[in-house]
Parts: C-alpha cells; structure tokens; sequence
C-alpha cells in the first residue's frame, strides 16, 4: 500500500434544483385556498377516512377518490406543538417560533404550521385554532397563503374572503 | 450452481399510466393510476396483496429523500411488507426479480409490483442527477455529459462491427412506429432513417432522435403464486427465468462493443426457463432501448442475434411486429417514453397482454407462448432478465 | 386531448366460487396522465421551488491520492495484480475479480491508443457548445488491453465530426498534452487532453 501520501480531498456538488408540481389533488387544493380561502379535502365512501392534504385514492381502500370532495373551514386544534430557537442553519431566531400540527376540523388530517398572536406559555394541546391567511388579492395558491394558525377569537381575525 | 426447487409464479394482471414529458400528477398519483389499474385487471383488492415491491431509481430525480418509501402509499403499500428495487435503469425488470423471489419462496401468494419515475422534477435536467454516475474525482472533473457513456460505447460498437449509423436508425424509426399503437405513448411517430440522421447530431454518433426522452409515469404488474394464479384467471403468464448480473463499474474497463452483463444474465434466465435455443424459444422480445443502438446491442447479449449481427436482422425485418422474432412491439423507451423505472414494467406489461393475445393493434401474430424482457442501467453495467411464458 | 381521463367502463366480470373475481375480457382499461406544457409547468401551475445544498467532500483513497500525485510530477502510475496479471490505470487499491490487493506500482507512459470517441456539440444542460468537445477512452501503453479511462482527445483542428474523424480514429495513437508544472494541482485535468501521434511518435 502507497504510504507517506496526503491526505486529499475532492470537493464537488450535485447540480440539481426541484419543481414540484401539486398532483391532481394539491392543485385543487391550492385553487381553492386561493379563490375561498377554505381546504379542499377528500373522502373515502368506503371507509369513511377524510384526508387533508387531500389525495385521490384512499390509502385504506384504494378507492378513487378523484370525485369526492369537500370543503372545510381552515380551523381544528393543537394536535402538539414545539418550541423552535434554530434556524435550519443552527442559528439562533431572534424570537422563537412555536411550530404546531394542527388537526383541521372534520377531516381526518391536518397541517403544520406557525401559531400566530399567542405566547408560548398560553399554548396548550387541543387549543381551538383557526386559521389566518392572507387577503385573497396577495394570495398566490400556495402553502403561505396561509400565514399562520391563531387561537380562535384572539386578536388577528381569519382572513377569509372571496377574492373577486 | 445447482438451482433449488421453488413455487410456480405468473403475472396476473398490469396496469399503467400515461408516460409524458411533465405531469401534473405526483409520483404517488402515477404510482396509483398503474398499481390500482394492475389489481383491477387481476380482480383483485388491495387488501388481498400481501406485499408491494417498488421499483423507483434515484430520488434524485424526483427530489424526495427515500422516496421509494414515500410513494408506498399510492402504491398500495401501507401496513404492508415492502422491498425496493433501485438498480438504476435495472430496476424495471429487477421489480420482477424481486417481486418473484417473494412469491417463489413461499413467503407470500399475492405481490404487487410497482415502477415509479418522475424525472421533471429535476431541473434544470435530470443530467444533473445522472451526471453522479461520473467518478466524481477522475472523471467529473473533465465536465462530461451523460451522453458520452452511450455515444462511446456506441462508436465501438461500430468500429468493431462495421455498423454504419443508418443501420441503427432503423430502431428509432421501428420503436416510434410501433409505438404509434400504444395508447400510454409519449413519442411516437412515423418517421424514416433520413428524418433520424437528420435529427442533430447531440454528441457523435447519436443524433437526437435516437435518444429516449425524459419522461414522468409508472406502471404495475400483479404477481401470485399458482394456486392463486389459476383461480383469478384462465391464462396466467408464468415467470419461467429471471437472471440478473452486474459488471465492473470501472466502466472503461469492458468490452464496450458486447454487453457480457446482460449475456450472463440471459442464461441464469434461460437456464431457469429451460431454454435451450433462444432464438427459436423466444417468440417475442423487449430488450431496454434507451438509445436506439442499445436495443441491438442488448439483443446480441441476449443470444438473440450473432455479435454485431443484430443491424443487418433488424434490415431484413427479422424484428419486425409481422416478422420472425418481434422485438419491442411495444415501441420501447424510443417510442413510450423513459420514466426509468417505469420503463421496464412497461415492457413487462407488454409481454404479459402479447402473451395472452390482448395487446390490440400492437398484437404480433402467431399466438407467442413465451418472451423475454430486459433492463439494464446502474453504472451501466446491470442486466436484469425475466422470462415469462404461458406455459 | 391525450390526458383527460375518460370514463371507466369496469370489463366484464364473473363471479367466482372463492368470492375473487375472475377476469375475462382483456383489460380496456383507460392509462390516465394529465400532461403540462412547459409553460404551464414553469409559471401557471402552483409548484414548489427547492434549491437544495449537496456539498460533498470525497476523500480519494489511498491508490487515487497516489495517482494524483504523479499526474502533478508529470508522471502516470498504475498498478499491477500478482494473481490475475491484469495492469490498471487509474490504480485501484485491490483487485476487484481476484479480491487481493494491487501493490505492483508501475510508472507507464504518457501514450497510449483510442479505444473509442465521441463528438459532443452540448452541455449537461443540453445547451449548445460552439467547438465540440471530444471524449475518449483512452488505452495507455503498457496496460492490459481493454483497460480504459475516460478523457478528453484535443490537439485537434475542425469542429465538424467528418474534420475530427479525418484526424482520430479507433486505434490512433495519442500523448497526453499536460498543463505546465505551476499550474498543476494533482488532477485528472492536469493532463489537458490526450492529441493524436502522427507516424513516428510526433504530434500531429
């Protein structure tokens, strides 16, 4: 074996970048964040399973679900939440965030998101939230249409609204 | 080696997507189109599949980590046993391999079998992905594209050969006709072998229209074992081989005029199969034809033609969907599309509706009782073979 | 319009004893897709943007960190297999068919044949390169025939592919053309390409 030989490294990347595109089922989601301001989501007739997200098929049953939708209000409550003090980088966040999964109300499902107008020492599990979105003319129909989750009735009032 | 005794398994149903440049569906929307397509044609629900392989090559061109874990859910495979099968360009016909060996050793009776590829997602080109394949300190640095691998292995195959360019043509003008029947087709086309040359030239010798396309979409097959085959269906189509084989991945290193991988592969199948005499046991075939030249070149590793023989066959028609040995009446990744695992299954699906005379207008003459499907990718350097037959 | 789905017709059915239904008639099942333009995918329809950062740092080994160090003296080395007799270059630490180690170290020449080429008018990216670069597999002298590596041919006038044949061919002899000593850091690109002998070892 060679000896006496540097160490040597190579540096290099991978050039790569994504597009993703919604599906069938996100971009019908998106369509109707953005027009109505409430969450599109599927339902199973077999098993009875709502998903939001929504999907096409029933994971359960296999079962096409591509016309079976319905619509909900975009509140539910704190399925659990944390305290985030890092940024993806490991720096410090001038304020820490509270990231929560919030189960959306009538679905089977939920979403992650950002509590809004509260303070960390307020937030409990199953806290009811609803949630705050942007005004339907800044509204892009993608995921921070929705700014964030808030306790019901606290200070920021859900920006719903029919874009025009 | 010796082989040891194992249960009987058949195709039972397929199913596919449509293969298209972009598409708006996920990969687990396309996953579900083909894998619920391929238990609707078996009769069966999801719930009688005991395990699920998923055959998805790298996450890197759909841009989800483990991805092949997270398509599971659209293919079928929640709450359930699951094997993936990533052998690069392999993995379409190592989805059977595997799916096979579940069934073969006795450990399940129903095994659905998904291909899944979403290449669009990677941007700007999924060269970017593909480009890894390049040692990343003795070669990469060279600023290689992806295209050298084939067009200098093509090149030698002339040389070697004296095959001229308008002979390997002929593939692309066969595959993208054939596959003006296939109702899944992403580029079909009726074309001659002055419309291929004068195609540009992308890096010589392959002009573009000798290159497979990048492609989004998925396809399933439904493997049981016998007692289950013979219940669902009066015409089960049994895998009688499968061989697979890996060479070096010092890939400047092989015969890059012959693919001796896939040769090796082909008799652990053959020899499975009891095949004795390829060229008049195998009555239909789908070798991988990502590039126009690879289907030739594949077929000599197939024992299918003489080495370098495979132009001047393919001349006379001897391929031809009417002709003696049909080979990819499909139309191949020329002229289906190349979401790369996907593409394998397709051929698989293929052979599984010519053998039980349901291909439609692709559907060769003769009543076919057995052919062979085959992949190939990695480092360049997999063959995977399956034999499948109604015998 | 290829992609709309259309309506499912289920294909006949006939139950049978076990309660699994058989199928009959061959699958006219319709393959489903919805296809995007690339306008659409690029600006009308909702995607997600990721940019990820794939950094990588590859430590080269002992046999590559030694093959780098003799590109930047000028030199090429190899290695030789005591079972199989099989002489590399690029060197690897082990033989790969006998699985013993590869120890022989060999100095070999800067020459060696073309064992196949290409002519490549386009980037990675696909956009389109005015002179065309010219890979190669390159066979050095003194190695086991059949045992190339990837690299580049120059030295070469013309961009079309009849000018580049005229003067490369299976078989033609090369020599690699390396950089000047300061500018070499122990890379495969300090040889700059490999050109084509003439008759009698010189350039052409």
């Amino acid at each position: 074996m060679a000896h006496g030989v540097d160490a040597r490294t190579w540096y290099g990347t991978m050039p790569v970048q994504f597009r993703y595109t919604p599906g069938t089922a996100g971009l019908r989601f998106f369509e109707t964040l953005k027009k109505k301001g409430t969450l599109a989501a599927t339902r199973c007739a077999e098993c009875g399973k709502t998903y939001l997200p929504p999907r096409v098929y029933c994971e359960n049953c296999f079962a096409d679900l591509g016309d079976s939708w319905i619509e909900v209000e975009p509140r539910g409550r704190i399925h659990t939440f944390t305290l985030v003090h890092l940024d993806r980088e490991g720096r410090r966040l001038r304020q820490p965030e509270i990231a929560a999964y919030v189960r959306i109300d009538g679905t089977d499902g939920g979403l992650v998101t950002r509590l809004l107008t509260v303070r960390p020492e307020d937030v409990r599990i199953d806290l009811p939230v609803e949630g705050v979105l942007l005004p339907p003319r800044l509204r892009t129909g993608a995921l921070d249409d929705i700014r964030g989750f808030a306790p019901v009735g606290s200070g920021g009032p859900a920006r719903r609204g029919r874009a025009r | 080696m010796k082989r040891k005794p194992h249960r009987r398994v058949a195709v039972v149903g397929a199913g596919l997507s449509l293969f298209m440049r972009r598409a708006l569906e996920t990969g687990k929307e396309l996953s579900y189109y083909a894998a619920s397509q391929a238990l609707e044609s078996a009769g069966v629900k999801r719930k009688d599949v005991e395990a699920v392989v998923m055959a998805t090559a790298p996450d890197a061109f759909d841009g989800v980590h483990m991805k092949g874990d997270w398509l599971l859910d659209g293919a079928g495979g929640v709450r359930k046993p699951y094997m993936r099968a990533y052998v690069g360009g392999g993995s379409g016909v190592f989805s059977i391999i595997s799916g096979w060996t579940l069934v073969a050793s006795g450990l399940f009776d129903l095994v659905l079998v998904v291909g899944e590829e979403k290449m669009s997602s990677c941007q700007p080109h999924p060269q970017g992905a593909f480009l890894t394949i390049f040692d990343q300190i003795i070669e990469r640095p060279l600023g290689p594209n992806l295209l050298w691998i084939f067009s200098l292995e093509q090149h030698r195959y002339m040389s070697t050969y004296g095959i001229r360019n308008e002979d390997i043509a002929l593939v692309s003008v066969k595959n993208k006709r054939n596959a003006l029947d296939h109702p899944a087709a992403q580029v079909s086309a009726a074309l001659t072998v002055k419309d291929v040359l004068a195609s540009e030239v992308v890096a010589w010798p392959v002009h573009r229209l000798m290159v497979s396309p990048i492609s989004d979409g998925a396809a399933a097959i439904v493997l049981a074992s016998e007692a289950v085959a013979r219940r669902l269906t009066d015409k089960p189509v049994w895998v009688q081989g499968v061989g697979w084989s890996l060479d070096t991945s010092y890939w400047g290193n092989r015969d890059l005029a012959y693919p001796r991988y896939v040769e090796t592969a082909a008799r652990m199948a053959y020899e499975m199969a009891g095949v004795t005499e390829p060229g008049k046991q195998i009555h239909v075939a789908e070798p991988y034809d990502p590039f126009a030249y690879k289907e030739l070149h594949h077929l000599e590793g197939l024992q299918l033609a003489g080495k370098g023989k495979a132009p001047e066959d393919l001349a006379q028609g001897r391929f031809e969907r009417t002709g003696p040995l049909p080979v990819c009446p499909s139309g191949g990744l020329m002229g289906v599309g190349n979401p790369i695992a996907a593409a394998g299954v397709m051929k698989l699906c293929e052979l599984f509706w010519q053998l039980r005379g349901e291909a439609g207008a692709r559907q060769i003459p003769g009543q076919p009782e057995r052919g062979v499907a085959q992949a190939w990718g990695d480092l360049m350097q997999i063959g995977t073979v399956a034999v499948l037959g109604i015998h | 319009m290829k992609g709309k789905p259309a309506a499912r017709r289920p294909p006949a059915r006939r139950r049978a004893s076990t309660g699994i239904r058989r199928i009959d008639a061959p699958p006219r099942l319709p393959m489903r897709g919805h296809g995007l333009s690339d306008v659409e995918f690029q600006q009308t329809v909702p995607t997600v943007w990721w940019e990820p950062k794939l950094e990588y740092g590859w430590d080269a080994g002992e046999a590559i960190g030694r093959f780098l160090a003799g590109l930047k003296a000028g030199k090429i080395y190899g290695v030789r297999c005591r079972t199989c007799g099989r002489t590399v270059t690029p060197p690897r630490a082990f033989c790969e068919l006998d699985f013993k180690p590869m120890d022989e170290w060999v100095e070999l020449p800067d020459t060696g044949t073309v064992n196949t080429f290409s002519v490549c008018y386009i980037t990675w990216d696909m956009k389109p390169l005015r002179r065309p670069q010219i890979p190669a597999v390159i066979e050095i002298d003194g190695t086991t025939p059949r045992v190339g590596f990837l690299h580049l041919l120059g030295g070469v006038s013309g961009s079309t592919v009849e000018a580049v044949r005229k003067q490369v061919q299976v078989g033609t002899p090369v020599r690699a053309v390396w950089r000047p000593l300061r500018e070499r850091e122990g890379a495969i690109t300090d040889i700059l390409y490999f050109a084509p002998l003439k008759a009698k070892g010189r350039r052409a």
